[in-house]
């Protein structure tokens, strides 16, 4: 089974966030400051990862982002994915649906050896942008079932079987391949990256593809931070001396 | 014109967010027609008439008896077609952004997910919407005539208002493709942290805490408060906890009484799911930590010291 994964590169902040002075972006330019996948498409990587261990195959990642995105890329290129495909951008955001043509393009194209894909694993929601769309606007456009808010995942004599978690209910969805499936964080533990699986991982191939922006049709236009009060804790005490003054915290807000 | 909510119920059940989108869309539009699926979606009528619906539309039909979303979809893109609103809208649950996304792969527009506010003017509506958790809010345009976006949940309170609440039955013509997609089956309770979403005081781990049986006295502490274990994310993909357990963007949102946080840093991805807490504790070895800049009160210290005394205290002080 061949299967793509894709992944989004994303900022990170180690505390919190600042825009660019324009407003338009996040400021990535400070010393906390870094990149990172979401946890839904580390979850998406190792599903791959396992599937192909089970059932053959390969896995491909498929990234639309900046040069410097293949850093990210061949982070889960060190956990067993295969190999990549990076459609590079200007820097300039691209809107969702944008997005999902240009993978769907990909996709269409099949493996670099020729095979065609069965199964496309995508995250629920882009950790930055949160745009809950990608993954359905592919399925529509390859013809695909798609299903979405996936925590628990089998194949079995080419039936995916999906387990969502809605509210406090578990749902169960059955679907034949080809497929599209978008998963969420706990799906499974992905793994660490082991060192020999990093040195293996800068010898995997990548392909790099220039990206053609279009217009956005959802335009982004200015970014605010969420007004949040700064509070500086009350420090009551440092190490187990500081105790009786936390429980008298908690008789005070009557949590006993 | 009038703007078309997609409510969401489960087998007769509404969803009492769907009421949040019926208010919404009143704010934009005094005609409101509503969209359930499936036969016993015409039992919440009456519901959704009590907060505006003006029309509620009933799609029946074969394959519309549990969820499935293409159908839905397709359902509501009937409606665009013979209804002409302005906008389609649902709340941002997980079932009410799939079936928004549909549609607008259905009708290839764009689709403006967990709105925070929206101004209808067709070619180029404007509105503001989450991200990053609701920790930065984006401003965009949406050139498009009809506007497709959910609201996130609990951004508008359900304000009751009479509407006539008509009740239509129709049956949408759907291919078989439409109903691949379906539930099939439904297992046992899920532990998805429901239990953890209701508590009202949550004692969280992060990475300080230092293995899984670090969490003995976290356990202990939750219990003695009545309350529940929490965790990061660092915790959960180290395997020391389930998922379940994990708070933040991509685990549960809470916002109990108590929030204590030890050993975690305070990272936005978790502050995300507890800045609404109403008193926040950080245990934590630095004082400088990001979560200090939310806590309340902090112990500065190491948590594998500090939790145990905090049992003993906290046991004594219940006696
Ligand atoms: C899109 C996205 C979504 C995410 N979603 C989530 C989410 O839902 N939930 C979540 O939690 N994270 C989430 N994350 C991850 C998040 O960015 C952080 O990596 C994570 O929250 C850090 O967990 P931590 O605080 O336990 O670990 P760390 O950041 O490593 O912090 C450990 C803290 O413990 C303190 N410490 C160490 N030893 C001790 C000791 N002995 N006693 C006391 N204190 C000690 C340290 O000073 C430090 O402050 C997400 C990330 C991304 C990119
Ligand atoms: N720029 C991108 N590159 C690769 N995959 C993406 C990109 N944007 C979105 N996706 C995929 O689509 C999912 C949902 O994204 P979204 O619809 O933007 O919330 C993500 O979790 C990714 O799996």
């Amino acid at each position: 089974m061949h299967i793509a994964v894709c992944a989004k590169r994303i900022p990170l902040s180690g505390g919190r966030w600042v825009l660019t002075p324009d407003s338009t972006e996040i400021d990535t330019s400070g010393p906390s400051m870094g990149f990172t996948l979401s946890p839904h498409e580390e979850c998406a990587a190792e599903a791959a990862v396992q599937l192909v261990e089970q059932y053959g195959g390969s896995s491909t990642v498929l990234t639309v982002g900046v040069p410097d995105s293949e850093t990210e890329l061949r982070s889960l290129l060190a956990v067993g994915i295969d190999r990549g495909v990076l459609v590079e951008t200007d820097g300039r955001e691209w809107d969702p649906q944008a997005t999902a043509a240009v993978l769907t393009e990909q996709i269409q194209k099949g493996t670099p050896e020729g095979d065609a894909y069965e199964l496309v694993i995508c995250g629920t929601e882009a950790g930055d942008t949160a745009d809950y769309q990608v993954p359905v606007r592919i399925a529509h456009a390859l013809g695909w079932p798609v299903v979405t808010n996936v925590k628990g995942l089998s194949i079995t004599d080419g039936v995916v079987r999906c387990e969502r978690a809605v509210g406090s209910a578990r749902e169960i969805y059955e679907v034949p391949l080809p497929a599209v499936i978008s998963v969420k964080d706990g799906v499974n533990i992905p793994r660490y990256p082991s060192v020999p699986g990093r040195i293996k991982a800068r010898k995997k191939p990548v392909d790099v593809v220039a990206g053609e922006r279009p217009e956005p049709r959802l335009e982004k236009t200015r970014l605010d931070l969420v007004e949040e009060e700064t509070r500086s804790a009350e420090v009551l005490g440092t190490g187990p001396d500081a105790v009786p003054a936390l429980v008298e915290i908690f008789k005070k807000i009557g949590v006993i | 014109m009038t703007v078309l909510v997609i409510a969401d119920h489960d087998r007769g059940v509404l969803d009492p967010t769907s009421l949040q989108a019926v208010t919404a869309a009143r704010a934009l539009d005094p005609q409101v027609d509503v969209l359930v699926v499936g036969a016993d979606g015409a039992g919440v009528a009456g519901e959704l008439a009590a907060y505006g619906a003006s029309t509620v539309h009933v799609a029946t039909g074969d394959g519309l008896s549990d969820y499935a979303p293409q159908a839905a979809a397709r359902a509501a893109v009937e409606l665009v077609g013979s209804l002409n609103p302005s906008a389609v809208v649902a709340v941002g649950t997980p079932r009410g952004n799939e079936v928004l996304a549909h549609v607008a792969a259905i009708l290839d527009v764009p689709f403006a997910a967990e709105c925070a506010q929206v101004t209808l003017s067709p070619g180029a509506h404007a509105i503001v919407r989450n991200r990053w958790g609701g920790n930065v809010l984006e401003t965009s345009t949406v050139h498009s005539d009809l506007l497709v976006a959910s609201y996130t949940a609990h951004t508008v309170k359900a304000e009751a208002a009479a509407g006539a609440g008509t009740v239509v039955e129709f049956a949408p013509a759907l291919s078989p493709a439409d109903t691949v997609v379906r539930v099939v089956d439904r297992a046992g309770e899920a532990s998805s942290g429901v239990g953890l979403a209701e508590a009202r005081v949550i004692v969280s781990g992060g990475r300080g805490v230092g293995s899984a049986e670090g969490f003995a006295p976290l356990d202990e502490l939750a219990e003695l408060l009545g309350g529940a274990v929490g965790c990061s994310r660092v915790v959960t993909s180290n395997g020391w906890r389930p998922h379940a357990e994990q708070v933040g963007q991509t685990g549960t949102k809470v916002a109990p009484d108590l929030y204590i946080a030890a050993g975690i840093s305070g990272a936005t991805q978790h502050i995300a799911g507890m800045r609404t807490s109403k008193t926040i504790v950080a245990i934590n070895t630095d004082k400088d930590a990001p979560i200090m800049g939310y806590a309340h009160y902090a112990i500065v210290g190491d948590v594998s010291t500090i939790l145990p005394a905090l049992v003993a205290a906290t046991r004594a002080a219940k006696e």
